[in-house]
C-alpha cells in the first residue's frame, strides 16, 4: 500500500500550480458512491425473493403480517393434485429435452470445434444460436401456428410437441459448454491414442468423451434449468392438459392469490438454486 | 504430424440431429409465420389461403366499420408499439445506471470475494423469470407488502395503485433484466487495464474525468453488449407485461398474444410478430455496427 500510495504524488511540486491534494490512502480503483449503488443494487434484487420464501412460512395469509411460523402451504402445495401432476411434467421434459438436446449439441460441437472451417458454418452457427435472439413470443406464435397444421393432420396431439420445441431452445445452451470444454482440450492425447492403433471410435470412447463430460454435464444442467423455466413457448405450443409448473403459476396469477404460491415458488427456486450452484462449481473447477 | 483428412460429410453429418430439430421446431416456423401475415384471417382463428395485405395493413391503420374506404391511423396499435420501445428504452437506461456501479464494484473486490458478488448476479439470471415477477407483484399489489407496510405506518390511508401500470412494468423488467446489463459489463471491466485509470489521475485527472475518459471508453464494448442483451428481451416481454401491466397496458408480446386468442386474426398477429422480429434483427445489426466501429480502428 505505502509504495502504491508513493506512487501517485505529483514528482515535482514546483512546476504545477496547485497540484491537486490526493490522500494517502488513495486507490485508483475507488469511485464515490458506485459501492452504495452496488449494495442498493444487491438489496434490490435479492429482497423480493427474500420476502416471497419468508412469507411463504408465515401462518396467516397475508405479504406483509406474520401470524407466525407455519408449513401448511407446503403441506398445501403437496396435497394439490393438479401441483403435483404439473411439477412431474415438468420434471420430465426438462431431463427428456435438455438429455436430447445435450446428445445432439455434442455431436454438433465435435462437428464444428477443432476443424478447418468449412463451408456453411457460419449458417450453422446461425442456426444454433437463432433461439438466443428471437424473442420467446415469435417462435411461440411460429409453433403454435405449426403445430396446430401437424395436430390437423396427424391427429397428434401428444407430449411430442412440448419436447421438440423445448430440445430446440436448449441446444444453444448445450451446445455452448460443451464447444468451450472441446477448445480448451489437450488435442495430443487423442494423437497418442491414434499413435497407440485406437480407432476413431475407440479414442472417442475412451479419450475424448470421459474428458468432455464436465462440458456434457454443464450443457445438460443448463439445458435443464432453462426448459424448467420456459413459461412463453410453453404457454403456446401445450395441449389441453399439458399444463407444466411455470404455465401453471402463469394461470393461477390472475386469480387469488394464496400463500401456497409462495410455497410452489419457494420450493421451485430451491431446485434451481441447487442446479445453478452445481454448475458453478462444476465450471470454476476448470478454470 | 500431418491432421487426417476429414471430410465435410462427417461435419455436416454430426451437426445433421440438432440442425433438424432447429429447423424444425425453430427457425423453419418462422418463415411460416411471415406466409401467415399475407393470408385472409378464417372466421374461427386460422387462415384462409387467399393472398392478402390487410393483417399488415392493420398494423398501422384501420378502417371505419361502417366505411371501409375510411381509413385512419390506429392509434391503439401504434400506442402499443410506441409503449414497448419507450419502455425497453427506459428499462435499458435504468439497468445501465445501475448495473455499472454494480459491476465496478464487483471488479474491483479482492479476487477471492469477486467470485462471490459474481455468483449472487447470476443466481437470479438463472432463476425463473416468472417467479421474480411473481415477487414483484406481491409486492406492489394493493394487499402487498409495500401498500400493508406503508398503511401500518400510517404515512398512507389507501393503498396506492401501483400495480397494472407502465411503472409496475418498468420495475419489473429491470429487476428481471438487471443481470443481463451487469454480466458483460463486468466482462469488460475484468479486462480493464487500471495502469490506464493510474495514468490519468497521474495526469491530474478529476475522478469525473477518469471516470468519463478513461473508464468509459474503455468499458463501452461492455455497455453495448449490455443494452442489446436487456433491449431485446424487454421489447419482446411478454411474461412481465401480462403478469404486471394488466389487461389495459399491453405491450407488442400481449398484442401478437391478443391476435391468437380472443382477437382471432393470426395474418394480424403474424405481421405484429414480423414486426417484432423486424425491431430485434435492426437492435442487434445497429450493435454488430457499433462493435465494428469499436474494434475496427484498434486492428487496422
Amino acid at each position: 500500500m505505502a509504495e502504491a500510495t508513493g506512487r501517485y504524488a505529483p514528482a515535482d511540486r514546483t512546476t504545477v500550480a496547485k497540484p491537486r491534494r490526493r490522500a494517502r490512502n488513495f486507490d485508483v480503483r475507488h469511485l464515490p458512491g458506485f459501492g452504495a449503488v452496488a449494495i442498493f443494487t444487491f438489496f434490490m434484487l435479492y429482497a423480493p425473493i427474500l420476502i416471497l420464501v419468508v412469507f411463504s412460512f408465515n401462518a396467516a395469509p397475508s405479504q406483509a403480517q406474520w401470524g407466525g411460523f407455519s408449513l401448511q402451504w407446503y403441506e398445501a402445495a403437496f396435497n394439490n393434485r393438479q401441483v403435483r401432476e404439473v411439477s412431474i411434467r415438468s420434471l420430465w421434459l426438462a431431463l427428456v429435452a435438455s438429455g436430447i438436446a445435450t446428445t445432439v449439441a455434442t455431436l454438433a460441437a465435435l462437428g464444428t470445434t477443432r476443424v478447418r472451417r468449412f463451408p456453411g458454418q457460419t449458417m450453422i452457427y446461425a442456426l444454433i444460436n437463432q433461439p438466443l435472439m428471437v424473442p420467446e413470443i415469435v417462435t411461440g406464435v411460429a409453433l403454435l401456428i405449426f403445430f396446430a397444421a401437424i395436430k390437423v393432420q396427424t391427429g397428434y396431439t401428444g407430449m411430442g410437441y412440448l419436447v421438440a420445441a423445448h430440445t430446440a431452445f436448449c441446444i444453444p445452451f448445450a451446445y455452448l459448454p460443451i464447444r468451450a470444454r472441446l477448445e480448451t482440450m489437450d488435442i495430443t492425447l487423442e494423437r497418442a491414442a491414434a499413435d497407440l492403433y485406437a480407432s476413431p471410435f475407440q479414442a472417442f470412447r475412451h479419450v475424448t468423451l470421459p474428458l468432455l463430460v464436465p462440458g456434457i454435464v454443464a450443457g445438460f444442467m443448463l439445458g435443464f434449468v432453462i426448459s424448467l423455466d420456459a413459461v412463453v413457448i410453453t404457454e403456446f405450443v401445450k395441449s389441453a392438459g399439458q399444463d407444466t409448473l411455470p404455465t401453471y403459476m402463469l394461470g393461477q396469477l390472475r386469480r387469488n392469490i394464496t400463500p401456497e404460491m409462495n410455497a410452489i415458488a419457494t420450493l421451485f427456486l430451491a431446485l434451481s438454486l441447487c442446479i445453478v450452484t452445481a454448475f458453478f462449481l462444476l465450471t470454476r473447477k476448470r478454470g | 504430424m500431418a491432421e487426417p483428412r476429414e471430410s465435410h460429410r462427417w461435419k455436416w453429418l454430426l451437426c445433421a440431429p440438432a440442425l433438424t430439430i432447429l429447423v424444425l421446431a425453430a427457425s423453419g416456423p418462422l418463415l411460416i409465420v411471415l406466409v401467415y401475415s399475407f393470408l385472409t384471417p378464417g372466421n374461427m382463428g386460422g387462415v384462409i389461403w387467399e393472398f392478402s395485405t390487410e393483417g399488415w395493413f392493420r398494423v398501422f391503420f384501420r378502417r371505419d366499420i361502417f366505411d371501409p374506404a375510411d381509413v385512419s391511423l390506429n392509434t391503439a396499435h401504434l400506442t402499443i408499439l410506441w409503449r414497448s420501445v419507450w419502455l425497453s428504452l427506459q428499462t435499458t437506461v435504468i439497468c445501465a445506471v445501475l448495473g455499472f456501479p454494480t459491476a465496478w464494484f464487483i471488479a474491483t473486490r479482492p479476487a477471492n470475494t469477486r467470485t462471490v458478488w459474481l455468483f449472487l448476479i447470476t443466481i437470479p439470471f438463472w432463476t425463473n423469470l416468472l417467479i421474480r415477477t411473481f415477487a414483484i407483484q406481491e409486492l406492489i399489489r394493493n394487499s402487498g407488502t409495500i401498500n400493508t407496510l406503508l398503511i401500518w405506518a400510517g404515512v398512507i390511508d389507501a393503498p396506492i395503485q401501483m400495480l397494472f401500470s407502465e411503472f409496475a412494468i418498468l420495475l419489473g423488467m429491470a429487476y428481471v433484466f438487471l443481470p443481463l446489463m451487469v454480466l458483460p459489463l463486468y466482462a469488460a471491466m475484468d479486462k480493464l487495464d487500471f495502469r490506464l485509470v493510474e495514468a490519468g489521475y497521474d495526469l491530474y485527472a478529476s475522478r469525473l474525468q477518469v471516470l468519463r475518459h478513461v473508464i468509459l471508453p474503455l468499458v463501452k464494448p461492455g455497455f453495448i453488449a449490455g443494452s442489446i442483451l436487456v433491449f431485446i428481451p424487454s421489447i419482446g416481454a411478454y411474461v412481465t407485461p401480462r403478469v404486471l401491466g394488466g389487461g389495459r397496458t399491453l405491450m407488442l408480446g400481449n398484442l401478437i398474444d391478443l391476435q391468437f386468442g380472443q382477437g382471432r386474426n393470426w395474418p394480424l398477429g403474424a405481421a405484429l410478430a414480423i414486426t417484432l422480429l423486424v425491431i430485434v434483427v435492426a437492435a442487434l445489426l445497429f450493435y454488430l455496427r457499433t462493435l465494428n466501429r469499436e474494434e475496427g480502428p484498434r486492428h487496422g
